[in-house]
């Protein structure tokens, strides 16, 4: 390695085996997709999924998700993991509301994604009726792996989002 | 059993409309004027210490219209007995509370409440369980539809329909009679 540096002679061989050059973007990106802690709004039997994904057997720390916050100020993914009734869909909202930005949310299965076979007058038919979705997870409960699956596409999702010009225009005053 | 059923004809005759047994499980329909009466006599007497659950039925189209199932319980004296206490009051008529025997009714009678609208004379707490304050409707009466109705409550909640056709559970009707016996279906505005 150290040849290799040493060829360049007009730089310093030190200090240019030190540094990394890249895109703003893409050095928040990495940073923000691979240190995401999730929100973990267990709602019904997918919540027990949920769970197995955290446990040892999937090990949802090989993505960087395993800090479940039970705060939503600390959170950065809020998972919705089950049926949500219309009485509970005010105290998501709210949770949501307090998360900080930049956020992203995971409908995880049927009843997060559309009120799943709950066609009825208690449950809100999809809570993309109330927050943005970014990734819908299918299943009724949607296996570990179909989680993680959904994990993997939101962070491909991350990785594309102009975070350095998202930072710049929430600067300036949004004319209302 | 028996003799518990026998001791309630006793003291109770008259006000012992029916007794039914089925598969071991006895069933008392009594009047609804002295039915408060009778359940604490069941409590204090006859030691069923145990309120199982209240629920309540909607018999929709007929009069009266509520019918209030009691479910108790002795756990008491090694002697496990189940027994069951109806009676029919017709709409607009308020429910005696139990509360004051079994401080469990509380709940189970808010939630007849929230459910069926059924009020109960003598209920210290009087709100919904289920659904919040202020939801306009008793989803469990049989002149509700299982779609649910829309509501519109600024800075508390909304409903609205549920869609029902081509939904997950939507069946075509096997006979003529089905979407009368099932009301699912059955569009009720």
């Amino acid at each position: 390695m150290a040849e290799t540096v040493a060829q360049h002679a007009a730089y310093d061989s030190k200090i240019e085996g030190n540094i990394i050059f890249t895109k703003v973007d893409t050095a928040i990106n990495w940073m923000r997709k691979n240190s995401l802690w999730p929100m973990p709004m267990g709602l019904a039997c997918c919540a027990i999924e949920l769970m197995g994904t955290g446990a040892s057997r999937y090990d949802i720390a090989r993505f960087g998700a395993e800090v479940m916050r039970f705060s939503p100020r600390q959170a950065d993914v809020m998972i919705v993991a089950g049926t949500v009734t219309y009485k509970m869909a005010l105290a998501v909202k709210r949770i949501w509301d307090q998360m900080p930005e930049p956020k992203w949310c995971i409908a995880m299965g049927a009843c997060a994604s559309s009120g799943g076979m709950y066609r009825s007058y208690a449950v809100l038919q999809g809570i993309d009726n109330l927050i943005p979705v970014d990734v819908y997870v299918s299943g009724c409960p949607p296996r570990p792996e179909a989680l993680l699956e959904g994990l993997m596409k939101l962070q491909a999702k991350i990785d594309k989002e102009s975070s350095a010009l998202a930072h710049f225009k929430t600067e300036t005053p949004v004319s209302a | 059993m028996n003799t518990v059923l026998s001791i309630l004809r006793d003291r109770f005759a008259g006000a012992i409309l029916d007794t039914v047994e089925f598969r071991g499980e006895h069933t008392v329909i009594v009047e609804k004027a002295r039915a408060l009466e009778i359940l604490r006599y069941c409590r204090d007497e006859l030691s069923f210490d145990y309120l199982i659950d209240i629920s309540s039925l909607d018999h929709y189209g007929e009069e009266p219209r509520w019918e209030m199932v009691y479910e108790l319980y002795a756990l008491g004296n090694g002697a496990k007995h189940h027994l069951r206490i109806k009676f029919k009051l017709p709409e607009g008529e308020k429910a005696d509370s139990v509360s004051a025997i079994w401080p469990t009714a509380e709940w189970h009678e808010r939630e007849v409440y929230d459910m069926m609208g059924i009020e109960f004379e003598g209920l210290a707490d009087h709100r919904r369980i289920l659904m919040w304050e202020g939801y306009p409707y008793f989803p469990l009466r049989k002149d509700f539809p299982l779609a649910g109705r829309p509501s519109e409550m600024p800075e508390v909640a909304f409903t609205e329909r549920a869609p029902l056709a081509g939904g997950p559970f939507v069946t075509t009707p096997t006979s003529a009679g089905t979407p009368h016996r099932e009301p699912r279906s059955r569009e009720m505005d």
